[in-house]
């Protein structure tokens, strides 16, 4: 119960300030298609560097729980979902403001992603410590096999591709190693003066995640905002509130479903909502109704798409394996304060940790408020054109990216990153095992010098990286996450062929 | 999508592996290539495996780039990359972003080009942004951009 005592960390001037900056621009954003909230947090890490850790984590934290939820807004409205992880929302969430709903709906929407993220949080809060708790189990050869299983888990289960996702990862370790050498300072990889220092990875986030997306909005040429734009009319907040309450099996089984999506590493939103949709669906008696305006069919996705943001969270800064590109992100933020998840985190640092997990808690309440009072205006602020949100984030891009050390170098690999990026994503490569293998190298690589190290004075280091139960269960779930992948994308293939 | 379109990515990338793998099983002092050693091999294993399947037709994954995709971003890119690596360092942060940004208004907006009033709103928000801009670098965050031939 550490975390009642930090409450009070949360409810500061400043840390409030920023929890409300936060969620007010996240749902904006959010609520803009195109902007993911993974781009969001990217370039929001720069305005983090002046704050302390737990205050730039209060900020990071209500960005990522408010674009999840606002991009429902764009999704119920627009019938364009704000992030991927809001596909399943228009199904009925569009159909019910077409039918003269979407108050109803928004509202829907939002108290629903409040049962459901307040959910994860508290499955966040009660998880994270007995799991950090294990991290003292491990020694140099688990971190870096923990590493390893980070780069492929996100590489196989996250990709459509398993040999692209995984070839992804290794391009995320080999740009890791850029740069001086830690223990001896030799130069590895430096074909330009830019590289000296390395590839620095808030600069690496920005370019791989926002400078992709400027240039689909290029992509999209001078195309008019054609939307489906349809006007909220007045409803009864407390009639929503009683509606969420007459619908307990679609708000649990969304609940749910976004749970146990969220405990499991690479798998995302997108999936959560889909999957908790479909057997919301299945569960209802009222199946035909699905996709005609039914709000069991958004309470369910809704509830779903935000009770993942916290679980996704608890690999996250238990072992440090991220579970979603936003907290792989988030991860990049912690590491610039020099804090390291797991035991070094709640033993260490319990402010920054409680602080910010309680800040989520908190901020579920703020995301619902705001977004019953504003979606109207957001929504309207996600029809602005994508020629003015290509330049904003591109403008972003360069002054966030210099900022973090006041290099150009760093704007150049920004810049050079994310068009790469760019191309490789068009030909299936995924930008999420790569910022895995940019993260998660440095601990890899570490580990496993140390590791060889005491391995060559003891008794080799194959005996040393090999053995022992829990090397056999990392390594166990390193080549099952491969070859579940390879074993689905097989099977898709002949499913497809037959 | 055609397979050259498959070829030419997969073997940028299996060059770079194959690139990768020799410097780090060619340079000293080789405690310092351990690591890039192990993932090297993996790197150069899984290159290769795309590039034939890329060549043997059979990696088609990705969407792909259409002619008018490639028109469509080539302007913008174009002056995405000398805003990113020359105009800003050459003019200063604050000049060049401005220029940029209404050029690629202008470029992508799909309001009216002939008329005064799309003129005005372009410029007005060009302004608002680098207001916005100096306000949260300059002030808030104290961040000392270069100020080359202009501000």
């Amino acid at each position: 119960m550490d975390f009642i005592f930090y409450f009070g960390d949360v409810f500061t001037f400043t840390s409030i300030a920023l929890l409300l900056a936060g969620t007010f621009f996240g749902l904006i954003l959010g609520a803009t298609p195109g902007l993911s909230p993974t781009m969001a947090v990217a370039l929001a890490i720069p305005f983090t560097f002046k704050l302390d850790p737990a205050q730039g984590l209060i900020l990071l934290g209500a960005l990522y729980t408010s674009t999840v939820a606002g991009g429902a807004v764009s999704a119920i409205l627009l019938k364009i979902p704000g992030a991927p992880a809001n596909i399943a929302t228009t199904l009925d969430g569009h159909q019910m403001a077409k039918n003269g709903q979407g108050a109803r709906a928004l509202q829907l929407s939002f108290l629903a992603s409040l049962v459901g993220g307040v959910f994860g949080i508290l499955v966040l809060i009660f998880m994270v410590k007995p799991l950090a708790n294990v991290a003292l189990f491990f020694g140099y050869s688990h971190y870096f096999w923990l590493a390893i299983l980070g780069v492929t888990i996100i590489g196989s289960l996250g990709s459509k591709s398993v040999v692209k996702g995984l070839l992804s990862g290794c391009i995320g370790l080999w740009l890791a190693t850029i740069g001086f050498d830690d223990i001896l300072g030799t130069q590895r990889f430096i074909f330009h003066p830019a590289l000296g220092g390395g590839i620095h990875i808030i600069a690496a986030l920005i370019g791989i995640f926002a400078i992709p997306q400027v240039i689909e909005m290029f992509a999209k040429g001078r195309q008019k905002v054609n939307m489906e734009a349809i006007e909220v009319e007045k409803h009864s907040i407390s009639q929503a509130a009683s509606e969420i309450t007459r619908n307990p099996r679609a708000l649990g089984i969304g609940t749910a479903v976004g749970t146990i999506i969220g405990l499991i590493p690479g798998i995302g939103g997108q999936i959560a909502g889909l999957v908790a949709y479909d057997q919301s669906q299945k569960f209802s008696p009222d199946k035909a109704k699905y996709g005609t305006g039914h709000p069991e069919g958004l309470i369910a996705a809704e509830s779903a798409n935000n009770a993942m943001v916290g679980p996704s969270l608890v690999p996250l800064l238990t072992l440090g394996i991220p579970g979603s590109p936003t907290a792989a992100v988030l991860l990049g933020g912690l590491i610039i304060h020099g804090i390291f998840p797991g035991t070094d985190l709640f033993d260490n640092h319990p402010e920054v940790a409680w602080t910010f997990i309680n800040s989520m808690l908190i901020g579920q309440v703020v995301m619902c408020l705001f977004g019953l009072y504003i979606a109207g205006l957001a929504a309207r602020i996600a029809q602005v054109p994508q020629s003015v949100m290509a330049a904003i984030v591109l403008g972003l891009a360069l002054f966030g990216s210099y900022s973090v050390q006041t290099s150009m170098g760093d704007v150049y690999v920004m810049g050079a990153l994310g068009i790469a990026m760019y191309f490789l994503e068009r030909y299936g490569f995924s930008a999420a095992p790569l910022v895995l293998g940019l993260i998660l190298g440095p601990i890899a690589e570490s580990n496993f010098v140390t590791g060889s190290t005491i391995a060559a004075a003891q008794n080799g280091t194959f005996i040393y990286f090999f053995t022992g139960w829990l090397n056999f269960i990392l390594i166990g779930l390193v080549v099952a996450s491969i070859a579940y992948s390879a074993w689905s994308e097989i099977s898709a293939k002949k499913g497809a062929t037959a | 999508m055609n397979r050259l379109e498959q070829i030419i990515p997969t073997g940028i990338i299996a060059a770079v592996g194959i690139w990768v793998a020799w410097v780090s099983y060619t340079q000293q002092p080789s405690e310092a290539f351990l690591f890039p050693r192990i993932f090297s091999g993996v790197f150069v294993a899984l290159s290769l495996w795309t590039l034939i399947e890329a060549i043997l037709g059979k990696g088609a994954k990705g969407s792909g780039l259409s002619v008018s995709m490639v028109k469509n971003f080539a302007p913008g890119v174009i002056i995405m990359v000398i805003y990113l690596f020359w105009a800003a360092k050459f003019f200063g942060f604050y000049t060049a972003t401005t220029v940029t940004f209404f050029i690629l208004l202008s470029l992508y907006d799909p309001a009216s080009h002939n008329e005064l009033k799309s003129w005005g709103k372009r410029a007005l928000i060009t302004v608002c942004f680098i207001a916005v801009m100096y306000g949260l670098f300059a002030k808030l965050l104290r961040v000392y951009t270069p100020r080359e031939i202009f501000f």
